[in-house]
């Protein structure tokens, strides 16, 4: 088995081996033909490719229309317009190629273990920028900088902080800040200066490299990568802390650096004679202003992005769209404003998300979250092939022993040193300090990614002579920590038994006591009159709830949110999706009523299986007696439908026929929609007028379903004999569909045509069965006539029965059409009968009231 | 610092309160402060009136319950002791502090935390968790924002998920079961209290 799957494996990555050359020489082969053609190759000009999120080193400058001859002797049939579809051709192209890479690399879960993907991807792209390489001669894609910080990085720094663990992100904002702000600000300094020693010393031979230049590159170099550490420990499950800590300080730390970065790229260009004390304040308080602003900018559009979705109401299908332009907005507005523009994205993706969540509809916030990851995901993979690809390129490789195993080893120590000392100090403030333990991963975890790389490449020659020096260096960083480091991390957290993350199952209890230890906590520090951080926590909620929340929040949202009874609403639904999920593939789902009203059963007869699925609830029932306990719904279930039992037990005593009856009470009583109005196209709807069929047609056959049940009562009185009726013959008329039309059926005289015309297909089946009275499916949308335990109709009984008028005993007066008459709106119009006016006042009782007045059972029975 | 052992010296029997609770002598003295703030009569004990006087605190959805956990059962007073005996429990756990094998549990150990919170949901005291009792502290804690079905839908949910003996209440023994892997230590304590 497991050779067979192997074999398939390597069968597959075979052909996509050679699938991925046949697309690269395809396009490297496309580009030779424009070539020769007759466009001019202009070179590189790396900056300015605007839409393509890697790069071509062809230049389309001139070459856009020059493939056409202008004079032709013959009409042309079809022409190859290569270069009209150049640019976004080749990134479509590349999209594919990464993704498919990615594919591969998650096709067997025993490399996946052991190497992470990140590092897979890498892998991958050198022998991709191999094959580019051996076609070309020459590196002609590339990991530009412009495209990364532009088209690649925002939308994962989006759904990093769209994503944050809020409460937790904040509950840990000092240690995060002290870690991403002054950690980062320590390793710059620390590499720079300990590396411009080394060179002083000797150890680098001779290097066109000054003090400023050695702070510089210690700057980008201090950048730890948010995707490569999310990366690694999303598939390590560490505790939420460290989590928290290492993530978030990655997050932040990378705005910091490119501040830093640029704050040091101007010292670089200013010239080192020129920098004196003023200068220096002027740089840091540059770095405090651009990093601040950043933030408050990506605040202040979280803000307005928060407002805006307040009133998307009507335009619900793009509202999800808002999030990402609005964010993608508050990227360039800070780089346009020479802000910190990572910073600025984080805080705005940190701080809208519980508005805008609130604020969208259900489905437009799954839309966000897919799409986000879609990009986010998407991008990640192209970062870490093109790192690869990149890298197989002579041109920028300058080796020099000393620098690069210098700087491999400072940036390794320091980051131990200032995770230690950061820790230390702070753990005299934390309640909970962060262990040893923890502290070694953190400092482990330190790995730099794309973003190094970046602002390496963005590095003025001119201004730093060895930048293809510093751009090695920083790859070899990069793969150094990015595949050595991650492949021995998991032994690693192993190893030293880090806490993990426990995983645990959702406790309404725990979420109760958490509150309450929250109001407990609040209450001691005020007993002890000590301002501490529950009373800022408390001061804060307060606000939030009574400002922020009314300013950002839809008046709809605001209500009905408590936490605690949204994990309630959560459980139950879970419970619930297990319950039909397993009663399908038990296949058994019988329902039924009971007495009491509203209430579900849980026991289970199969009580094994259904250990699986619910062992807490198992556990608390296993012991019982059938139908002693039951736990409500009833908060859930109220609203829509009243009167719900989930009860198999008490069907599975009578007989083995249950699997049948249901099937058909099910085919019978769901709606079936009909096929035209699924092939309906808009634009701005997902569907169209099919609610107000569904609701119709649910009146209707409710109500045929009733007289069915009556005129059987009526004719054979024995409310178990057969009620065999009249099908396929009559299917000779269809109507269209949600049109009561004008061209009118007589008043009782179509009797036929209405069983057939509505429901045809299902007609056809289920009236074939016969009913007796006593169980099945009792829903009050789908059935309005129930009750009865007892087992006989309302009519048997001696109640308030409705007599039928003389006419109806005649002419039983059930056209669907007819019926449709019967919908409150038109009673008055149409329906002289007597009958019929007690039957809707009836039915539509019980939709109004969810009163359980009369009920018929049906089931079919099998003789 | 002479004004920090001359307050101590006044409160009687100092060491053993501290030797109890684990209270450094900074922290008695500024609890000690607290005290005679809210004692503002200098009785030397305070009563129910004086947690009321506290202004958040009474708009703590379960703030008399937490007043109530500070009185003994029909004590109408409180002294300095068992006050600072109540807040200990609320010391984070240290965890560099030798253990001494027979000394016995500290105040703030995660049973006598998750005693403390039990207690405040027990108000009769017969060692478990009713339903009346639990609807309590939710309708106090969720108030107006759900109804009241859905308050006793959420009290049986999660009655049944802590009961194991299946008693229709929760006691100590399910409670501490339930809330197994809840970091009580975290979760229950105070950083200033150190």
């Amino acid at each position: 088995m497991f050779f067979d799957q192997q074999k398939s494996v390597m069968a597959f990555l075979q052909h996509f081996a050679l699938l991925l050359a046949l697309i690269i020489v395809f396009s490297t082969s496309c580009k030779a033909v424009t070539l020769e053609v007759g466009s001019v190759e202009v070179g590189y000009n790396d900056s300015s490719k605007s839409s393509a999120t890697e790069d071509t080193s062809t230049s389309i400058n001139g070459s856009t229309d020059g493939h056409a001859p202008s004079v032709i002797s013959t009409l042309p049939i079809v022409t190859w317009k290569w270069h009209h579809i150049e640019t976004p051709y080749l990134v479509a192209l590349w999209i594919l190629t990464c993704w498919l890479c990615k594919l591969v690399c998650e096709l067997n879960h025993n490399v996946t273990s052991v190497i992470p993907e990140s590092g897979l991807l890498i892998i991958l792209g050198f022998i991709l920028g191999g094959i580019i390489w051996g076609a070309d001669k020459a590196q002609t894609f590339k990991l530009i900088p412009t495209n990364f910080f532009y088209y690649l990085l925002p939308q994962i720094i989006l759904d990093a902080s769209y994503c944050m663990p809020n409460k937790l992100f904040f509950s840990n904002l000092g240690a995060i800040l002290i870690h991403a702000i002054i950690g980062t600000c320590w390793n710059a300094a620390t590499v720079g200066t300990a590396l411009w020693a080394c060179y002083e010393g000797g150890a680098m031979g001779t290097l066109n490299i000054g003090p400023l230049q050695f702070l510089l590159f210690g700057a980008l170099i201090s950048a730890v990568d948010p995707v490569a550490v999310i990366a690694v420990f999303e598939e390590v499950h560490v505790n939420e802390v460290l989590y928290i800590l290492v993530f978030g300080e990655s997050l932040l730390n990378d705005g910091v650096t490119v501040v830093l970065y640029n704050v040091f790229d101007a010292f670089v260009a200013l010239g080192g004679p020129r920098i004196d004390a003023a200068e220096i304040f002027k740089g840091i308080f540059s770095f405090v202003v651009v990093a601040f602003g950043g933030s408050f900018l990506g605040i202040g559009f979280a803000i307005l992005l928060s407002l805006l979705t307040r009133c998307t109401k009507h335009i619900q299908i793009i509202e999800a769209g808002f999030v990402f332009v609005v964010g993608y907005l508050a990227y360039l507005t800070a780089e346009m404003l020479s802000l910190s523009a990572i910073l600025s994205i984080t805080f705005c993706g940190i701080c809208c998300q519980k508005y805008v969540n609130a604020n969208m509809d259900e489905k437009s916030v799954t839309t966000v979250r897919h799409a986000m990851k879609l990009l986010a995901n998407g991008s990640e993979t192209m970062i870490f092939l093109f790192l690869g690809v990149t890298a197989i390129d002579t041109e920028i490789w300058v080796w020099n022993t000393g620098f690069i195993l210098l700087t491999l080893l400072f940036v390794f120590i320091y980051r131990i040193i200032g995770t230690f000392l950061f820790t230390w100090m702070l753990n005299k403030f934390r309640l909970v300090p962060i262990e040893v333990i923890d502290q070694v991963v953190m400092s482990y975890g330190g790995l730099r990614g794309a973003v190094a790389y970046g602002l390496a490449a963005l590095l003025d020659e001119d201004k730093i002579p060895e930048k293809n020096l510093m751009i090695s260096t920083t790859l070899i960083v990069v793969y150094f920590t990015v595949i050595l480091q991650g492949i021995t991390m998991k032994p690693l957290v192993q190893w030293l038994k880090v806490k993990r993350a426990a995983h645990s199952d959702l406790k309404l209890i725990e979420k109760l006591n958490n509150r309450a230890f929250d109001h407990i906590l609040a209450a001691v520090e005020d007993i002890c009159g000590r301002i501490g951080d529950n009373w800022w926590t408390r001061g804060w909620n307060r606000f939030e709830e009574n400002y922020i929340s009314w300013l950002l929040m839809k008046p709809k949202a605001r209500k009905n949110r408590d936490y605690l009874f949204s994990i309630f609403h959560k459980l139950n639904l879970e419970d619930a999706i297990n319950y039909v999920s397993e009663g399908e593939r038990q296949g058994s789902l019988a329902f039924s009523r009971s007495d009491e009203a509203a209430n579900v059963d849980f026991k289970k007869q199969f009580g094994s299986e259904f250990a699986d699925v619910m062992p807490n609830i198992m556990v608390d029932m296993s012991n019982y007696e059938l139908g002693i306990e039951h736990f409500s719904v009833t908060s859930i279930v109220k609203d829509t439908i009243p009167s719900v039992s989930l009860d198999i037990h008490g069907q599975d005593r009578k007989n083995a026929m249950d699997d049948i009856n249901a099937h058909h009470l099910l085919q019978q009583h769901l709606y079936r929609s009909r096929k035209h109005h699924r092939h309906k196209y808009s634009r701005s709807h997902f569907s169209i007028n099919q609610n107000e069929d569904e609701v119709q047609e649910i009146f209707q056959r409710t109500m045929r379903s009733r007289l069915e049940s009556f005129k059987s009562t009526k004719m054979g009185v024995n409310p178990a004999k057969k009620i065999t009726k009249h099908h396929k013959k009559e299917l000779t008329h269809k109507m269209p569909n949600g049109h009561p039309d004008g061209t009118g059926h007589l008043y009782g005289d179509e009797v036929d045509i209405a069983v057939g015309s509505e429901t045809g297909a299902i007609n056809s089946t289920f009236m074939r069965d016969t009913y007796t009275v006593g169980a099945g499916i009792e829903n009050p949308v789908f059935l309005p006539d129930m009750d009865s335990p007892t087992h006989s109709p309302p009519w048997l009984m001696e109640t308030e029965a409705v007599a039928p008028s003389q006419r109806a005993q005649r002419r039983l007066p059930w056209t669907p059409n007819r019926l449709r008459r019967l919908a409150p709106m038109r009673i008055s119009t149409c329906s002289t009968d007597s009958f019929l006016m007690a039957d809707v006042s009836l039915t539509l009782e019980e939709h109004e009231e969810h009163s359980q007045t009369d009920h018929v059972e049906m089931r079919p029975v099998f003789d | 610092m002479g004004s920090t052992s001359s307050t101590l010296l006044k409160i009687p029997n100092v060491e053993v309160l501290m030797q109890e609770t684990g209270f450094s002598p900074a922290h008695i003295i500024r609890l000690h402060d607290r005290f005679k703030a809210l004692d503002k009569e200098g009785r030397g004990h305070l009563c129910p009136q004086d947690f009321g006087a506290i202004k958040e605190l009474a708009m703590n959805p379960i703030g008399d319950r937490i007043i109530g956990a500070f009185f003994s059962p029909g004590k109408e007073t409180v002294d300095f002791h068992t006050f600072v005996k109540i807040l200990a429990h609320f010391r984070p756990v240290d965890k560099d502090r030798p253990k001494e094998p027979n000394s016995p549990e500290p105040i703030n150990s995660r049973s006598n935390k998750l005693k403390f919170a039990f207690q405040l949901y027990d108000q009769d005291k017969d060692g478990k968790i009713s339903r009346d009792e639990l609807l309590k502290v939710l309708r106090s804690m969720l108030g107006m924002q759900v109804t009241e079905e859905q308050l006793e839908s959420i009290a049986d949910r999660t009655i049944q998920e802590a009961d194991l003996d299946r008693d229709e209440a929760i006691s100590f023994e399910e409670f501490r079961k339930s809330l197994e892997k809840v970091n009580i230590d975290h979760k229950m304590s105070i950083r200033f209290l150190r």
